[in-house]
């Protein structure tokens, strides 16, 4: 144990995702050491992202106002919806420059182990969004493991008979990937859902 | 294939242990508790990534070490590879293929290939349905490595819909009828259990799909293996017995009939069985709150003329039922792979009847690779002991009883890649200090009281 305020710093920082108990000390006796000008913009970091940063009332991903940066968007399609886990899938889509519509971020996915049904994503919310009747085409994003899929096939059941169009993200062989390199269960299943090419 | 050198560190009873093998019969005795069984284990481990005798890794890294390392070089169609494993309980193992580091330790599944029997094996007869499961499900991995993945998945999907068969049960229990969508502006107890029981659909969508699939694979495997059990059966016992093995399936009736019958239906019908069943009995599911349907509610029924094997066969026999099928699985994969897997023998020689022994060393007698453990070197047959290498085993060391390592004639010529060494290595590589005066000892190494002296382990010759 150290004097108070070491101390303090240490069970805050130990109560971080990923961070244990060595870490914690190691970062705490790093910044006890730091220049106090990169403390400081630390503190503004975390401060500003409390009191700016929430969550988009449409979609759920992250934002600096009432709506996110992409649902603020004209030229965004609003007629398409991608609905994923989490802001970074958002991240990570984006890069692809894919897609022009907007998204929809669940906050996780179906997994009873861990106590997550659909009432505890934003379902309801995307429910609503839907009942405007604007949106043709919902695409499920979600991760490519059991609870994704769980989720993907949840949600194509909700949404089978509401007048949109529901596509799932093809899934199985790592984009980018060597089919070498890609292990046997991903290329069993990337077998077994082989589509027809049309010439 | 053969294994043609076997390394251990920290592995059960072997601080290090180097040991150069051969095709053709090998045979280990010593007294019992000497670290015979330890070494062929070991073989099993790189082939399975699991021991036939404990579900943890924990007992398998020697008392005191942090982790243990088996390395093995494996010969197939002239062609070395080396398989590594590092072994630390409580964290994921970590593997190596040739000089190169595995993404994941399945990666190595099917470099070598293992048949194993061992006395824990008697449970394939006498044991839990989940005993005869398993031995399936690992068949179909060392067949087709995909099916680990199939397996765990199915696992968890069985795992997913438990944990929601309980927590979502007092919501479940109220009210009756059909499923409706949850809408926005329903009364909240409905629209929870509406929400419930539409999840419940999608994990049993996913049970189906995935439950399916295995039990096809199962029952064809089945299948393929059912006649060889009854040759193999016969051909240990000298009669003509009608060993039999058919599979219990927990779908409904009508199917687990037609599946009892021998009939492979197809994915599609076996699926829509599932689904089938399950609507059947979703009242008691959810009144139990476990799942009842698929194939982590099947069995295997062994029998023996018109007698069930469990309960009614005498030891001996069920002891040549469990053989019976571990021959089958070997011929099996034989077949498949167009090349012997290394059979194991752990221990069995010394349960059977003279004219058992003798006929079960004929039948294997062409195997590429065999390793016999024996607490008593006059229970195995004279003619594997005459065409093979015999090593002594005593407190974990291993000194050959036979001068030199004699091919069998049936044996091909090894290549020049991998040359069969007439006198076996020493175990210089790990730090092994050789305590024996045998200098062509295959093998050396110490139990327990060498360097890196652990607490709790001062007890010299460690825990007998
Ligand atoms: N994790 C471990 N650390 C240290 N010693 C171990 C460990 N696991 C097992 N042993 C020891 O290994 C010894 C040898 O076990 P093994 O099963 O190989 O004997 P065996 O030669 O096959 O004997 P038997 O003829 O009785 O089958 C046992 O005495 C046991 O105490
Ligand atoms: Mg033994
Ligand atoms: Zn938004």
């Amino acid at each position: 144990m150290y004097e108070g305020a070491v101390q303090d710093l240490i069970d805050e920082l130990g109560r971080l995702p990923g961070v244990g108990p060595k870490g914690a000390q190691r970062i705490a006796f790093h910044l006890l050491q730091a220049d106090s000008d990169d403390v400081t913009r630390l503190v503004t970091a975390l401060t500003e992202v409390k009191a700016k940063v929430r969550f988009c009332d449409l979609c759920g991903n992250v934002a600096q106002a009432e709506r996110c940066r992409i649902c603020a968007d004209p030229r965004r399609d609003q007629t398409a919806i991608c609905v994923v886990e989490e802001p970074k899938d958002v991240v990570a889509i984006e890069r692809t420059r894919e897609f022009r519509g907007t998204y929809h971020v669940l906050g996780g996915a179906i997994s009873p182990i861990d106590g997550i049904g659909p009432d505890d994503l934003r379902v309801r919310e995307l429910m609503t969004r839907l009942a405007s009747g604007d949106v043709q085409e919902v695409i499920i994003a979600t991760d490519p493991n059991l609870e994704g899929e769980a989720t993907a096939t949840y949600l194509s059941r909700l949404l089978r008979d509401i007048g949109v169009t529901v596509t799932r993200l093809a899934s199985g062989l790592p984009v980018g990937g060597d089919l070498e390199y890609a292990d046997e269960v991903t290329l069993g299943r990337a077998f077994e859902g082989r589509r027809r090419v049309d010439a | 294939m053969y294994v043609r050198h076997l390394t251990l560190k920290d592995f059960r009873s072997y601080p290090s242990a180097e040991l150069a093998l051969t095709q053709g019969v090998t045979t280990l005795v010593g007294l019992n508790g000497q670290g015979k069984t330890n070494l062929v284990e070991a073989v099993g481990y790189l082939a399975t990534l699991g021991s036939h005798r404990v579900a943890t890794d924990q007992p398998l890294v020697r008392f005191g070490a942090a982790q243990a390392i088996v390395r093995g070089a494996v010969v197939r169609d002239h062609r070395e590879t080396m398989v590594e494993l590092e072994i630390t309980p409580g964290r994921a193992n970590r593997a190596r293929l040739g000089r190169s580091p595995v993404a994941r330790p399945r990666d190595v599944l099917g470099t070598l290939r293992t048949v194993l029997f061992a006395p824990e094996d008697l449970s394939l007869v006498k044991g839990d349905p989940s005993e005869r499961r398993r031995f399936l499900d690992d068949l179909l991995v060392q067949r087709q490595p995909r099916w680990s993945g199939v397996r765990s998945d199915y696992d968890k999907i069985v795992k997913q819909r438990n944990a929601l068969l309980k927590s979502a049960a007092s919501v479940l229990r109220k009210g009756r009828g059909a499923p409706r969508r949850p809408r926005p502006g329903d009364e909240p107890v409905d629209e929870a259990r509406a929400a419930a029981l539409h999840t419940l659909d999608v994990w049993n969508d996913h049970l189906a799909t995935v439950g399916s699939q295995l039990l096809y694979a199962r029952l064809r495997l089945l299948r393929d293996l059912v006649p060889d059990l009854a040759e193999c059966y016969d051909a240990v016992s000298a009669a003509s017995s009608n060993a039999r093995a058919t599979y219990r399936s927990s779908l409904h009736e009508s199917l687990a009939a037609r599946i009892g019958a021998g009939e492979v239906p197809d994915v599609d019908a076996l699926r829509q069985g599932v689904l089938d069943t399950l609507a059947e009995v979703r009242a008691t599911e959810i009144e139990r709150g476990v799942s009842l349907v698929g194939p982590h509610r099947d069995d295997v029924v062994l029998s023996l003329g018109d007698l069930p094997a469990k309960g009614y066969a005498s030891h001996g026999e069920s002891w040549s039922f469990a053989l019976g099928l571990k021959l089958a699985a070997y011929r099996l994969l034989r077949r498949d792979l167009g090349d012997d897997p290394v059979l194991v023998l752990d221990d069995v020689f010394a349960e059977l009847d003279s004219g058992r022994r003798d006929r079960l060393a004929g039948l294997i007698a062409d195997c590429e690779q065999v390793l016999i453990t024996a607490a008593v070197g006059a229970d195995v047959p004279d003619v594997l002991r005459e065409q093979g290498m015999t090593y002594a085993v005593e407190l974990g060391e291993v000194h050959p009883l036979t001068p030199q390592p004699v091919p069998s004639p049936s044996q091909p010529v090894p290549s020049p890649s991998a040359p069969r060494e007439p006198n076996a290595v020493f175990g210089s590589e790990s730090g092994g200090i050789p305590v024996s005066s045998e200098t062509n000892a295959a093998f050396t190494s110490q139990v327990g009281e060498q360097e890196g002296e652990q607490e709790g382990e001062q007890d010299e010759g460690s825990g007998r």
